[in-house]
């Protein structure tokens, strides 16, 4: 209630507001039944259907990948035949980057976790959200038709001329990425929206998670380079369909201004896949050190940064198309600009650690990993961006362990994190612990068995998208399949106490990590509104060094539309607008 | 830490390809070196400051723009380092001497054909003469392919309706790898090609009798030897599987449904035919990929093939 206005400060009446301990009433609660749930414009709830969505994406994709490592077992033919394998790594690809990878964090997590981190009950659009879900669902059918009628063999690329004289049905599956690209469009849109309208009182700009940030910087690329593959895969589309000539040359088409279309989207791309895993990072970090996050603005600038110059290096991805000299330099230049606020990312994350009182429960041990992992990766980055050993490495196995380090290795081990460290939230459960280090230890170990042999093959020169290869690359293809057994029990783990998590287990208390983080601050799991009380937000998300009852504000006599509340006592507080 | 690369790299056998080896190492190290820095102290960071009670408490370091700015200064010349040295090398590998001897290749999926300057055509075969510049000149007949031999550590994209140029030194005769790195179908992971380097002498005796060894062959030996070396393997079998094109075993005599619903006998001229002109009649149930071989067979070559497919059966 606002008792006097000047030019931008505001003075409210604020009192505490403690978290209900078991609330009777939940997101969970209220509203269920199927019609409800497909209906839904509750942000958590689209955020879980994104959830099951994605999860059940990444069997998929993952089941593929065991297929294909299966095969690759021998040099020669195993079990399936060389077009079966062809379209096996066409779909795990095109399943993994588009339908798992880049809605995981953003669609499926920033979904269920923005607003709450916001302080607002939902969304800005919650109806365009709900079109979003439906969207993706309708480009994933496609898809699957895609797959059912004849399949995809082009590599989640689609290159031309291949993908428009190949056989299959290529034009379904683009037409599949196509609609889940608006998903994407959608998303971001709202997501920026809702940041910058939707913000509690007091919360500046300056007070908002570097997991928010992160997401913002996502949804700008979201925003700017979808509509750009869009229009890629529509031209593709024409030329099979129309046969007028844009990619293929027999038409009078240029192949390669394909790839420059196509990485001008996908280099974003590989962002948009990232830059929420950081936001993550930040979060968790800062919460399992217990301390204030270190160099809070050189995080969420870098990911600014991040997006804007990663709009610049596409053409890193065509060192050997046959680009001018000078082409290839200025790429390359960027490209190691890009380097630059990662590694600063990466120093700050352990800077905050420093002096911490840490505690390192599963989502903190997957931050470990993915540190570990994800400057593998960014190192190999740099090693892929110099033009000279480029031209050696291009194509083979060690890009393809590159981005694994990236896209797994970083963005995968975020998400797992994110998943741990918000599961009580979302369900109000705890998981088991100890099992739940168990498979985070087992994935690590399988990973690094499944990907290091891939940088040996790679240099030696085993080409990638090979399904014979010679026989002194066997024994590196072996350890490298072996790998990814372990890993796929690694994820058996998860599913089997994740599962018992939500049949049985434990009742998680609201704050279980002690978190300043504003999600935490209202019941596990959520009320169908989110807080009880318009919050009002007085210190960063980062500020252990404030008591937490600083962080439980709310303003006096204002129960958010529903509700009876009671009186305690009140002080007031002036916020920045 | 060259023990890293040579564990890493395949043997190193053109001129430049010791710089890029260099870097390749440079990166390594220092990669390595700051792998280890940073995780170590993680890890210390982890143990000494584990949490000892709940109720811990933590100082207040929101930032330090000293350590903000080293750590962005540092890396950032270290990545100037590689840049500069990256861009020193590639110059290297895109600027072919005046003198070079050219090669043409012409990739087609799936195979490899090399023209020289004497006019001789080889398929899944190239030679190269060692201790002098070649360049290769390169182009597609069908879908991107790429030229790649890992000992020389070069690569380039081979463009449909454009030329694309490589070149290389290679330093000693012996034998080395090309493969196809750009993916491109069925036979993808086939498309390789033996690189055979001759010294200077041998290069230019290489050159003048090419082929004249097979005059010793019986044709069908000599057909058996040219469906080996032209990469029909890649598509056809000998054992009666199917891979991207029909087998040959029995083919001679058989008949062959087409894909226009007429029916043929497979015979000398249906063999031709399908060896000049392959896309004019394909069998039922494939698709019209195979490469023409107009200009890299001649008619005794041919007969030959004919020859030896007669005796599959
Ligand atoms: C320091 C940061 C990074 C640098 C310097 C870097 C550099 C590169 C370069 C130069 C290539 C091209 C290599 C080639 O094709 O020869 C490449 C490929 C790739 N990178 Fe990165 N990268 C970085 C981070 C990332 C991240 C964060 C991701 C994804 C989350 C990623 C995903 C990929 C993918 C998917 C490819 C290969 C795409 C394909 O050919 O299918 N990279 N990277
Ligand atoms: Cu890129
Ligand atoms: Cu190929």
């Amino acid at each position: 209630m606002a008792t006097s206005e000047t030019s931008n400060i505001k003075r409210l009446q604020v009192r505490r507001f403690k978290p209900e301990e078991n609330p009777k009433s939940t997101y969970l609660t209220e509203e269920t039944g199927i019609w409800a749930w497909m209906t839904t414009v509750d942000h958590k709830k689209i955020g879980l259907m994104y959830l099951a969505s994605i999860l059940f994406f990444f069997f998929v994709g993952g089941t593929l990948a065991l297929l294909l490592r299966t095969e690759l077992l021998t040099p020669a033919q195993s079990f399936i035949t060389a077009d079966t394998y062809n379209q096996i790594f066409t779909l795990h690809g095109a399943i993994m980057v588009f339908f798992f990878l880049v809605p995981s964090v953003p669609a499926a997590l920033g979904n269920f976790v923005l607003p709450l981190q916001l302080g607002c009950k939902d969304v800005a659009f919650p109806r365009v959200n709900l079109l979003s879900y439906y969207i993706y669902v309708i480009g994933a059918v496609f898809t699957l038709i895609a797959i059912f009628t004849g399949g995809v063999d082009t590599g989640w690329t689609f290159y031309t001329p291949y993908s428009a004289t190949t056989g299959g049905n290529v034009m379904m599956m683009t037409l599949g990425v196509f609609i889940l690209g608006f998903s994407s469009i959608l998303t971001g849109v709202n997501f920026i929206v809702t940041i910058h309208r939707l913000r509690s009182p007091g919360q500046t700009w300056n007070k908002i998670s570097l997991f928010l940030w992160s997401l913002y910087a996502t949804s700008i690329i979201q925003i700017l380079a979808t509509p750009v593959l869009a229009i890629t895969l529509l031209l593709l589309t024409m030329e099979r369909a129309l046969h007028i000539g844009i990619f293929d040359p027999a038409l009078g088409g240029d192949p390669v201004l394909y790839q420059h279309f196509f990485w001008f989207y996908s280099h974003p791309a590989v962002y948009i896949m990232i830059v929420p895993g950081f936001g993550i990072v930040s979060e968790i970090i800062s919460t399992f050190s217990r301390k204030h996050i270190f160099g809070y603005w050189a995080i969420a600038l870098s990911s600014l940064a991040i997006a804007f110059i990663g709009f610049l290096v596409w053409g890193h991805h065509m060192f050997t198309a046959g680009q001018s000299s000078l082409a290839n330099m200025v790429f390359s230049f960027l490209t190691f600009l890009v380097g630059i606020p990662t590694g600063i990312k990466i120093f700050n994350w352990v800077a905050t650690m420093y002096k911490g009182s840490i505690d390192m429960k599963t989502p903190m041990l997957y931050i470990m990993a993915f540190l570990f992992l994800f400057m593998i990766g960014g190192f190999t980055g740099i090693m892929l961006g110099s033009l000279a050993v480029d031209i050696h490495l291009h194509d083979t196995y060690y890009v393809v362990a590159h981005f694994h380090y990236v896209m797994m290795g970083g963005m995968v081990m975020a998400f797992l994190g994110g998943l741990h460290y918000w599961w009580p939230k979302m369900f109000g459960k705890m998981y088991n612990e100890f099992w739940a280090r168990i498979a985070c230890v087992v994935i690590f170990i399988g990973f690094n068995l499944t990907f290091l042999p891939q940088f040996v093959m790679g240099s030696m020169g085993m080409p990638r998208r090979y399904f014979n290869y010679l026989e002194q690359f066997q024994g590196y293809h072996q350890a490298s399949t072996y790998g990814s057994y372990i890993l796929g029990i690694g994820f058996l783990i998860i599913a089997a106490y994740l599962l018992h998590s939500l049949l049985r287990g434990k009742k998680a208390p609201p704050n279980p990590w002690g978190s300043r983080a504003m999600e935490w601050q209202t019941s596990s799991p959520p009320s169908l509104h989110n807080y009880e009380h318009t919050p009002v937000v007085i210190n960063g998300p980062y500020d252990y060094h404030k008591p937490m009852s600083e962080f439980q504000l709310g303003i006096e006599g204002s129960h958010n539309g529903h509700g009876e509340h009671q009186h305690t006592e009140t002080k007031t507080v002036e916020a920045d607008k | 830490m060259n023990r890293l690369s040579d564990f890493m790299l395949p043997p190193a056998n053109s001129t430049f390809a010791a710089e890029t080896d260099a870097l390749f190492n440079f990166i390594n190290v220092v990669s390595l070196i700051l792998l280890i820095g940073i995780t170590v102290t993680m890890i210390y960071f982890a143990i000494k400051y584990r949490r000892k009670s709940e109720d811990d408490t933590t100082p207040l370091i929101t930032h330090n723009s000293k350590l903000e700015i080293t750590w962005s200064v540092i890396p950032l010349i270290l990545v100037m380092i590689v840049f500069g040295w990256g861009y020193n090398g590639y110059l290297t590998k895109t600027n072919a001497p005046d003198n070079a001897y050219e090669i043409r290749a012409i990739a087609k999926s799936w195979l490899w054909e090399f023209h020289y300057q004497t006019g001789h055509v080889s398929v899944n075969e190239l030679h190269v003469p060692a201790n002098r510049p070649v360049k290769m000149i390169i182009s597609s007949d069908d879908v991107l392919h790429s030229f790649y031999i890992p000992e020389f550590r070069v690569k380039m994209d081979a463009v449909p309706n454009r030329y694309t140029s490589v070149w290389f030194e290679a330093i000693e005769p012996g034998e080395a790898i090309l493969y196809c790195a750009e993916y491109c179908g069925s036979a993808h992971s086939n498309m390789l090609a033996d690189v055979v380097i001759h010294s200077q002498e041998d290069f230019e005796t290489w050159l003048e009798t090419g082929d004249a060894i097979d005059d010793d062959l019986s044709p069908v030996e000599l057909g058996e030897q040219l469906v080996q070396r032209q990469g029909c393997l890649a598509c056809h079998s000998t054992d009666g599987s199917t891979l991207q094109g029909p087998t040959f075993q029995g083919i001679f005599g058989r008949d062959r449904l087409l894909t226009d619903g007429s029916t043929v006998t497979v015979d000398e001229n249906y063999i031709r035919q399908s060896i000049i002109e392959p896309n004019t009649q394909v069998a039922e149930g494939f698709a019209p990929i195979m490469p023409t071989y107009a200009g890299s067979l001649n008619d005794r070559q041919i007969d030959a093939i004919i020859e030896y497919l007669k005796t599959l059966d």
